[in-house]
């Protein structure tokens, strides 16, 4: 399979790929590792007329402490995130979460940023990302601004990232080593999620339980007002909207859900079995 | 667009279309036909060849990404006088391959996992090739054939820049 004919344009800095942007609009689309643009491209799915290569930009790979936060590089690989040792002290989901994406071939292609800005509600960054909370600073023509994750991903494949706009960095809460735990199920190893849950700090995150990956609210509540993990697990498919597919139907992904979710609370909780 | 890059140690600059995948790149414009294209969709990894020291899967990757980067492929593995890499005699000795189309990608795969863990455990080798399909269903013996390259020491790991000449 051939990507249609584009026009390829290598970007030194991140001000050079914002003013391609402008130039170009709609009709361009950002590359790093191109691991989930050029699949998509294969299958003339995407078609972009321009391609803008952020993969050299230097400076976009980093982890640092920043006051209660911890600051990430867009451009850091998913291999060097799994080993970042700073990551592993302050938000040791993230590494973790970033080993269990595809398998090492894509790990050394794939980035933070382009995984954050592609939306797909099955991967396995945003969901951890989503459960530490935190937020999504992009640059565009009119300088950076910052989006809480939140309000980030509004559906599959849809962000808040305006055409014109780069993700340049990831900001979460340190979280030290409070109790977290990311549970993901698939048929292969090297799959998506059929249902992936992340749980830090009594916040609860559902990967492929509806268009965006979702906190579970209701569990979140439930939580917050006392409730058993049992119990509170029993409400993760709350809400949700899940897709149905080869793999699974809703109700499994919902059973998935409450399920993962209780694991999760009782790693995160050190509740029998110790974190991984 | 031009693109220059190194390929098994020789420099090269060829005018390519953007969109031309380094797979297709170095079947068809180098002729180094043994890099294998299974399944064309990231998954089987029979397109693995190492790019400044890590293992990519060449179906999913552009030419004009591999701009000013090595390139190793299976071909570039073999020493000047023909003696072959560590992880080929291992694949060899322990038949660690059946129809043989995996082969080269498992081969890349194998020295991009042994360059980053010298010494891995049965279970290390079926995680770090979990890229890497065998239709044949033969990985025991693959495994085998990475942990016996394992045990002949660190040119196991060791990615060939040019002719002959270990990074």
């Amino acid at each position: 399979m051939i990507p249609g004919p584009f026009e390829f344009v290598r970007a030194a800095s991140v001000e050079e790929a914002v003013a391609a942007l402008v130039a170009h609009g709609d009709d361009a689309k950002v590359i790093a590792g191109g691991h989930s643009l050029l699949p998509l491209m294969k299958l003339r799915l995407a078609m972009p007329a321009v391609l803008v290569d952020i993969g050299r930009i230097p400076g976009l790979s980093y982890v640092r402490v920043e006051g209660d936060e911890v600051a990430i590089g867009a451009g850091i690989r998913h291999h060097e995130l799994e080993r970042d040792e700073v990551a592993g002290a302050e938000v040791p989901i993230l590494p973790h979460a970033a080993g269990q994406v595809g398998d090492p071939q894509v790990r050394h292609r794939g980035t933070l940023g382009g995984t954050v800005a592609h939306s797909d509600p099955a991967s396995d960054l945003p969901t951890a990302l989503l459960a530490l909370g935190g937020s999504v600073v992009v640059q565009g023509p009119d300088g950076r601004r910052s989006i809480p994750l939140t309000e980030f991903w509004l559906g599959f494949f849809e962000t808040a990232l305006q055409p014109e706009e780069l993700v340049v960095e990831l900001r979460v809460p340190r979280t030290g080593p409070a109790g977290w735990a990311y549970e993901k199920f698939t048929r292969r190893a090297n799959d998506w999620p059929i249902v992936a849950v992340a749980a830090v700090d009594g916040r609860v995150a559902l990967a492929n339980m509806a268009g965006t990956v979702v906190r579970a609210t209701a569990t979140e509540e439930a939580l917050a007002r006392g409730a058993s993990i049992a119990e509170a697990a029993a409400l993760a498919a709350d809400g949700t909207s899940p897709s149905a597919d080869m793999h699974a139907d809703q109700e499994y992904r919902r059973h998935l859900a409450r399920l993962l979710t209780r694991r999760a609370l009782e790693k995160a909780a050190g509740v029998g079995v110790t974190a991984a | 667009m031009k693109v220059t890059l190194t390929v098994n140690g020789e420099p090269r600059t060829d005018e390519v279309e953007p969109r031309l995948l380094l797979a297709h790149y170095l079947r068809e414009v180098c002729g180094l036909r043994a890099t294998n294209i299974g399944c064309d969709t990231t998954s089987c990894g029979a397109c693995t060849v190492i790019v400044d020291g890590l293992s990519v899967k060449s179906c999913t990757v552009l030419a004009a990404q591999a701009d000013d980067c090595q390139v190793t492929t299976l071909e570039g593995l073999a020493g000047p006088d023909g003696e072959l890499h560590p992880v080929q005699s291992a694949f060899r000795a322990e038949h660690g391959l059946q129809c043989g189309f995996c082969t080269p990608g498992m081969v890349m795969a194998a020295i991009g996992l042994l360059a980053d863990n010298p010494d891995p455990s049965d279970r290390e080798v079926r995680e770090g090739l979990e890229g890497n399909l065998c239709r044949c269903t033969g990985y025991h013996n693959i495994v085998r054939a990475v942990r016996a390259a394992a045990g002949a020491g660190p040119a196991a790991g060791r990615v060939p820049q040019a002719q002959g000449e270990d990074a």
